[in-house]
């Protein structure tokens, strides 16, 4: 490319509006070639909303972009793909049921008398992906690889229909260690080759890995472009949340012994978890630890009958009980906030004051009506104590932020007076501010004397709040820590025992 | 904050200025449409007749909102039409009294819903294949019941329920609007209304929940087969008899309509009888535009059909879309964007 100096990417003054809120105001991005940019805020502070103006999912309502230094308007993602702008999004949006070279040339297949050139194509993407580090079979469907190597073809896509700019949002969210790295050495032979890369992740030691420069996003307003270069994890930090974050470690307080709650006695299913055994006391949290597919979720729907269980016994103060179905585990006072917060959780058409007394009215069943009043008091109770940013309870639960919708759901649970609260990854995609205070509110239950089963992937979070960590490693147990063991090196050392790390990601 | 009675006008607004279009234009071919007089004891006039007239559809459109707030849809309402007249009417040529043959029409209502809801709730079978069984098979069943003729009856009590005059006011449209007035209190004033809602837009999350789907679900496709058989019963009691192959036939597809013309999302969740209702009482409207503009019967389903593609349009989201625009007509923010933000920022402080 010719121009020498000068952003790929301007944009100035970009606002956009809803009804209730002006989601950005006059928010400026600059990317210059050859850089990872680094987008940075908390849940709701606007980045996804100013990825989908620049992409054109969104129409702007103020602003001008500027592309290479001509102005555009894309007018839908296709649009700007064309002009440019790649975008490859969490949850990888490819078409699993076709081929790896199906998904990379789709709507632009090689033809030869008006049919797939099939070979050439395949010859072509085998080409196109060496060029990423892939040496993969591109005949095959893109469900027999890893969510990594996924995403390295879906980035592959967008740059190769579009080229000039890169946008990852939240890329690594379900990468294990290796598969980021994979996807790091992708990114920085792109910014090699002069493209500019948007970076969006919650993970701020990722950040500084990769990232040359950080526009920090607060309330819809830019609030400062750092080199990243020249500051700390603790400044940005600042920026983003616009006050100083408490000590992100907390002081363990020694777990008061309460009775016993609930005794899993070997609860497994075939295929998906190998039996399994804990006892949980009131006042307890007992955090599980393992990579990705160790059977974290897996044990955590079991307890919660959400899949049933095929073998094994639960014990609720002694009593055998019987946890087939979710419906079986709420009458025990039992409580899951799952992993997957759109799908499992949330109820997006309905109002946030519904999605609150959900579970609370189910368990008294329809017959009896929880009054208004009360209904409204519950609701504005949690949105208070849990500090919800919304409108209007009367707004579909969808339109608020991910940390916004993990509190409501969590709100959900606690109007039911729960026992015992299981939670999976309660903080995966939720902003630090959010992060902290779910954390606060897990230590605050626990005090309280309710028994917690916390499933999360980020070690320093579970040595945070754990009195016991159960390690998993291949959907098996295989690991108890208590007390002083809990460092994030000894549940890593759980984990990594016995089998080498494995180089499963590419060659 | 918007209380619930101004939400609910808002809600079936649309509806009502469409009733109102629809009744206007039968002004416009009939300038005495709106006449009504009272002769022998009943009131007579066109209104009347296509308040009467809509009682079947009506009747299937409150179970089929529900079922279609699923996320589901019940093809079968029709034929359920005809097995619940057969039966009745079977029941009522067997010496019975009309009490005894319209529980059993709904018995076989009931029965019918149960099976469609236990393939759809236990079987997970989809619901368009699922009830497509019974509305292939439900009229055979009800032509195996009247052993394929039409079966008369000559029992007043069951004429009455279709055809008979209660104050002055045909029977079928006290019976439709009591209906209606029930299962919307009962919805609306239960949790049943929300837990259907949540169910519709997201099961896999309402289950975690803790909400009794199956069950939830079974009763939803009971609900419309009752309506359905309800529904049936007075078809053949207006007619004097059960016609297995024609009783309710497409009807289904009208209650469908009624639900869509009704605002209600085939993809489920929020939804509203009241507005279903109307869309019922919108397409009987225009049933009565065509017959009293004397046009040759010819056109008949053509000119219905051009009204109903006019009618959902204009309810179409794009459509709305442009009016908003048209109507904004300018860049500014709406007005009531002003004062948050203010807010926000002394939270962020």
């Amino acid at each position: 490319m010719t121009h020498d100096t000068g952003p790929v990417l301007h944009a100035k003054g970009i606002s956009k509006f809803f009804p209730g809120t002006i989601a950005l105001d006059e928010v400026d991005l600059r990317l210059e070639p050859g850089e990872v940019h680094a987008l940075l805020g908390e849940n709701g502070a606007g980045k996804s909303t100013l990825i989908k103006c620049l992409t054109g999912a969104y129409q702007r309502d103020g602003g001008s972009i500027h592309l290479d230094g001509q102005e555009v308007s894309p007018q839908s993602t296709a649009d700007s793909q064309r002009l440019g702008i790649g975008t490859v999004y969490q949850e990888v949006n490819l078409l699993p049921n076709l081929t790896v070279a199906e998904n990379l040339y789709l709507g632009r297949q090689p033809m030869r008398w008006g049919l797939m050139a099939r070979r050439r194509m395949n010859a072509m993407a085998r080409e196109t992906l060496a060029g990423y580090g892939l040496d993969i079979d591109p005949a095959e469907p893109l469900t027999a690889y890893s969510v990594a190597i996924q995403q390295v073809v879906a980035i592959a896509r967008a740059v190769e229909m579009s080229g000039k700019v890169l946008i990852l949002d939240e890329p690594t969210a379900s990468l294990d260690r290796d598969e980021v790295q994979l996807l790091f050495s992708v990114i920085r032979q792109l910014r090699e080759r002069g493209l500019a890369v948007v970076f969006i992740t919650h993970f701020l030691d990722q950040v500084f890995e990769i990232s040359d420069r950080a526009t920090i996003l607060r309330n819809g307003r830019v609030v400062g472009t750092r080199v990243l270069a020249d500051v700390s994890q603790k400044d940005v930090v600042t920026l983003m949340l616009g006050r100083q974050l408490e000590a992100q470690v907390h002081e363990r307080k020694p777990a008061k012994a309460g009775d016993t709650l609930i005794e899993v006695d070997g609860l497994g299913k075939r295929g998906m978890l190998e039996p399994l055994s804990l006892a949980l006391r009131e006042g307890e949290v007992v955090g599980l630890a393992g990579l990705l597919g160790s059977g974290r979720t897996e044990t955590a729907n079991l307890m919660f009958g959400a899949v049933p269980a095929d073998q094994g016994q639960m014990l609720l103060r002694g009593k055998e009980i019987s946890v087939s179905t979710p419906r079986e585990a709420v009458k025990h006072r039992f409580a899951l906030c799952p992993e997957d917060r759109k799908t499992e959780g949330i109820v997006g058409d309905l109002s946030v004051r519904d999605n609150i007394i959900l579970a609370r009215q189910a368990s008294q069943g329809w017959m009896r009506p929880i009054p208004r009043a009360e209904v409204n008091a519950i609701a504005e109770r949690y949105v208070k104590a849990l500090d919800i940013r919304l409108a209007s309870l009367d707004m579909p639960i969808r339109l608020l932020s991910g940390g916004n919708q993990q509190k409501a759901l969590l709100a959900r649970w606690l109007a039911t007076n729960p026992d015992f609260l299981i939670l999976d990854e309660p903080t995966r995609g939720i902003d630090v501010g959010a992060h902290a205070e779910i954390i606060a509110l897990i230590e605050q239950l626990r005090a309280d004397g309710m028994a917690l089963l916390v499933a999360s992937s980020e070690l320093e979070e579970l040595v945070a709040y754990s009195t016991r960590v159960i390690v998993l490693r291949d959907r098996k147990q295989v690991r108890e820590l208590a007390g002083a063991e809990i460092t994030p090196e000894n549940i890593v050392h759980a984990i990594a025992e016995h089998d080498a790390p494995t180089e499963e990601v590419a060659q | 904050m918007i209380g619930p009675k101004h939400s609910t006008f808002k809600r079936i607004l649309p509806q009502l200025l469409i009733l109102a279009a629809a009744l206007a234009i039968n002004l416009v071919v009939f300038p005495d449409f709106f006449d009504i007089d009272f002769r022998n004891g009943r009131l007579f006039g066109n209104l009347i007749d296509v308040l009467n007239r809509a009682a079947p559809v009506a009747i299937l459109c409150v179970g089929m909102t529900l079922v279609i707030a699923t996320r589901g849809i019940d093809l079968s309402v029709g034929a359920v039409m005809a097995i619940a007249g057969a039966t009745s009417a079977a029941v009522v040529v067997e010496g019975h009294g009309w009490v005894t043959a319209l529980l059993a029409g709904l018995g076989a209502g009931a029965l019918c819903g149960l099976w469609n809801g236990i393939l759809v709730a236990v079987l997970k079978i989809q619901p368009i294949v699922a009830t497509l069984v019974l509305m292939v098979a439900g009229r055979g069943v009800a032509q195996l019941i009247t052993e394929g003729k039409i079966l008369t009856f000559s029992n007043e009590g069951l004429i009455h329920l279709g055809a008979g005059v209660v104050a002055g006011v045909p029977t079928p449209i006290l019976v439709w609007m009591a209906l209606g007035a029930l299962v919307i209190f009962v919805v609306r004033r239960t949790a049943l209304g929300m837990l259907i809602e949540a169910i519709g837009i997201n099961e896999r999350s309402s289950r975690l929940a803790g909400i009794n789907s199956r069950v939830l679900l079974i009763s939803v496709y009971l609900v419309s087969g009752l309506c359905a058989a309800l529904a049936g019963v007075i078809v053949a009691a207006d007619i004097k008899g059960a016609d297995a192959n024609n009783a309710g036939l497409w009807l289904e597809l009208d209650a469908i309509l009624a639900v869509v013309i009704g605002g209600n999302s085939l993809l489920g969740g929020r939804f509203s009888i009241l507005a279903s209702l109307i869309g019922a009482l919108i397409i009987q409207s225009v049933n009565s535009v065509i017959l009293l503009s004397g046009m040759p019967p010819e056109f008949n389903l053509v000119i219905k059909a051009l009204l109903i593609l006019a009618i959902l349009v204009i309810q179409s989201p794009r459509i709305s879309t442009l009016v908003y625009m048209l109507r904004a007509s300018g860049p500014q923010p709406q007005p009531d964007t002003a004062p948050l933000p203010k807010t926000q920022k002394e939270e962020a402080q």
